[in-house]
């Protein structure tokens, strides 16, 4: 077990297809609700599949301030409303900010609608300055980050962590050594992901997506035999970490204490992923928290419905986790693949199983295929107290995370 | 169009779109100090102009423009040409 300061969680947001906020989010979760639809712009636009997760976007008109608003992308806004809401949660408020050092962290790797839009004007206009004040601000890959520290007056660590579907996972992980290390107190960490039709389009290219359009809550379905490929999906999901007793001393909330960060690189290939990888990275977090496979309740597969993916994770689950048949679920069977976002998500909804001692179904699993057959996936909502819990993200390029969260007694 | 014309279309550019508060679009506010409209600001300005007027504002012709009326003017002129 590595030493340090021990980190807990005293605030946590989300905004995603499942629900605007926690309450919701908490609602669907219980009752499995898929947050699945079709975007008939992706049709017009030569998509493969329509399907994606359906998130609203927030009105700020009134909320944020002009230049701030002019800023933000569409992951952006998302990303603000769910760290707003983990920073109520955490009974932090700009006097808070105003008077003390925090950081922030995000995972985020693409702001492509900003790009391309900016493009678009350009080659209409030929005259980069009808891109408008806030293109490049919101074209960046760092865009998140630089816009949430500019809104909440933040003066610690600030930077975007770019790592493919694993970027949000490794944000909390990195924003846990901050801390650990005694560099930070808090540090707010998260991912975000922008659900336009202008952002999924090389990845559909390569029929990566499912193409179940006929019932798209019927298209996410990891781990079954039927599976088709993945659902994009996004929003954006925050979590206020925080040095133990620093939460104490000023009598926050404590949710949870992340206890354990694996990485790994498969160092393979670029979009296949590796089960000797996931492995390694799900090892690494169990010794990073001292603790063995036999003490975890419940693991949030990164499973995204890929034939491949969900294959060499099921076989990394069953050798890391086999005697104890631990839960297994994947709640992208209900959000799609929140991709840049979900190792952050994946969080939360899991410490929202946490706090309502339930297991969120892996929707549509049906029929097992011969690798998942070793798993026990839970396929309805399952009440159970969960103490600790593991949630595993994998990317492009073979970065692999995994995150150990216990439940503070 | 008309002076009054341009005034009106320039005011509510900048109250629905800067989101300055109408009160303060007096002929004599300087748009730095008394409208707070920064460099970023002005390049949304830009965009405004040409997609109401049709015409692109040029930096160099905007050096001696400090009050609101000024910037009235300014439009009145390259409307004119």
């Amino acid at each position: 077990m590595v030493s340090g300061k021990r980190v807990v969680i005293t605030g946590m947001g989300i905004y995603s297809c499942l629900g605007r906020n926690l309450d919701e989010v908490a609602v669907s979760l219980r009752a499995g609700r898929s947050g699945i639809g079709i975007d008939p712009q992706r049709t017009e636009y030569g998509y493969r599949s329509p399907l994606t997760g359906l998130v609203e976007r927030p009105q700020l008109k009134g909320v944020l301030d002009r230049r701030s608003r002019v800023c933000l992308p569409e992951q952006g806004e998302y990303a603000y409303m769910a760290t707003a809401e983990a920073l109520r949660n955490a009974a932090i408020d700009m006097d808070y900010l105003e008077e003390n050092e925090v950081g922030v962290l995000f995972g985020s790797d693409s702001s492509a609608k900003a790009v391309i839009d900016a493009h678009t004007t350009a080659m209409r206009t030929k005259d980069t300055t009808l891109m408008g004040s806030g293109a490049i601000f919101q074209s960046m890959n760092s865009t998140v980050t630089m816009n949430l520290s500019t809104i909440f007056k933040l003066r610690g660590v600030n930077m975007t962590i770019s790592a493919a579907c694993a970027s949000g996972s490794h944000a909390i992980g990195l924003g846990l050594m901050f801390i650990r290390n005694g560099l930070q107190d808090v540090v707010i960490c998260g991912g975000a992901q922008e659900t336009n039709y202008l952002s999924m389009g090389s990845f559909d290219g390569i029929s990566a997506f499912s193409v179940r359009v006929d019932d798209p809550t019927k298209a996410s379905r990891p781990f079954d035999r039927h599976r088709d490929g993945l659902v994009p999906s996004g929003g954006a999901a925050c979590v206020v970490l925080e040095d133990y007793d620093h939460a104490v001393k000023r009598g926050a909330p404590i949710l949870a204490e992340v206890v354990g960060y694996g990485f790994s690189s498969n160092g393979v290939n670029i979009s296949q992923p590796s089960d000797k990888g996931s492995y390694i990275a799900m090892q690494r977090s169990l010794i990073d928290a001292g603790l063995t496979a036999m003490d975890v309740d419940y693991i949030n597969a990164h499973a995204t419905s890929t034939l491949q993916g969900d294959m060499f994770e099921a076989m990394a689950i069953d050798e890391l986790f086999g005697p104890y048949k631990t839960p297994v679920s994947s709640t992208k069977s209900m959000t799609g693949h929140e991709c840049w976002m979900a190792g952050a998500s994946e969080v939360v909804y899991s410490i929202l199983m946490m706090q309502g001692s339930f297991i969120a179904p892996n929707i549509n699993f049906e029929e097992p295929d011969e690798y998942s057959e070793k798993l026990n996936i839970i396929a309805h909502t399952q009440e159970q107290n969960i103490d600790i819990f593991l949630s595993n993200s994998f990317g492009f390029g073979g970065t692999n995370s995994a995150l150990v969260v216990r439940k503070i007694k | 169009m008309t002076r009054e014309e341009i005034v009106e279309k320039v005011n509510n550019f900048l109250v629905e779109e800067i989101e300055i508060e109408r009160d303060l679009l007096k002929d004599d506010a300087r748009l730095k100090e008394d409208l707070k409209i920064d460099s970023l600001d002005f390049v949304d300005i830009v965009v405004i102009v040409e997609r109401n007027f049709g015409f692109k504002i040029k930096p160099e012709e905007m050096k001696d423009v400090k009050l609101l009326s000024q910037f009235y003017d300014y439009i009145e002129q390259q409307l004119s040409k």
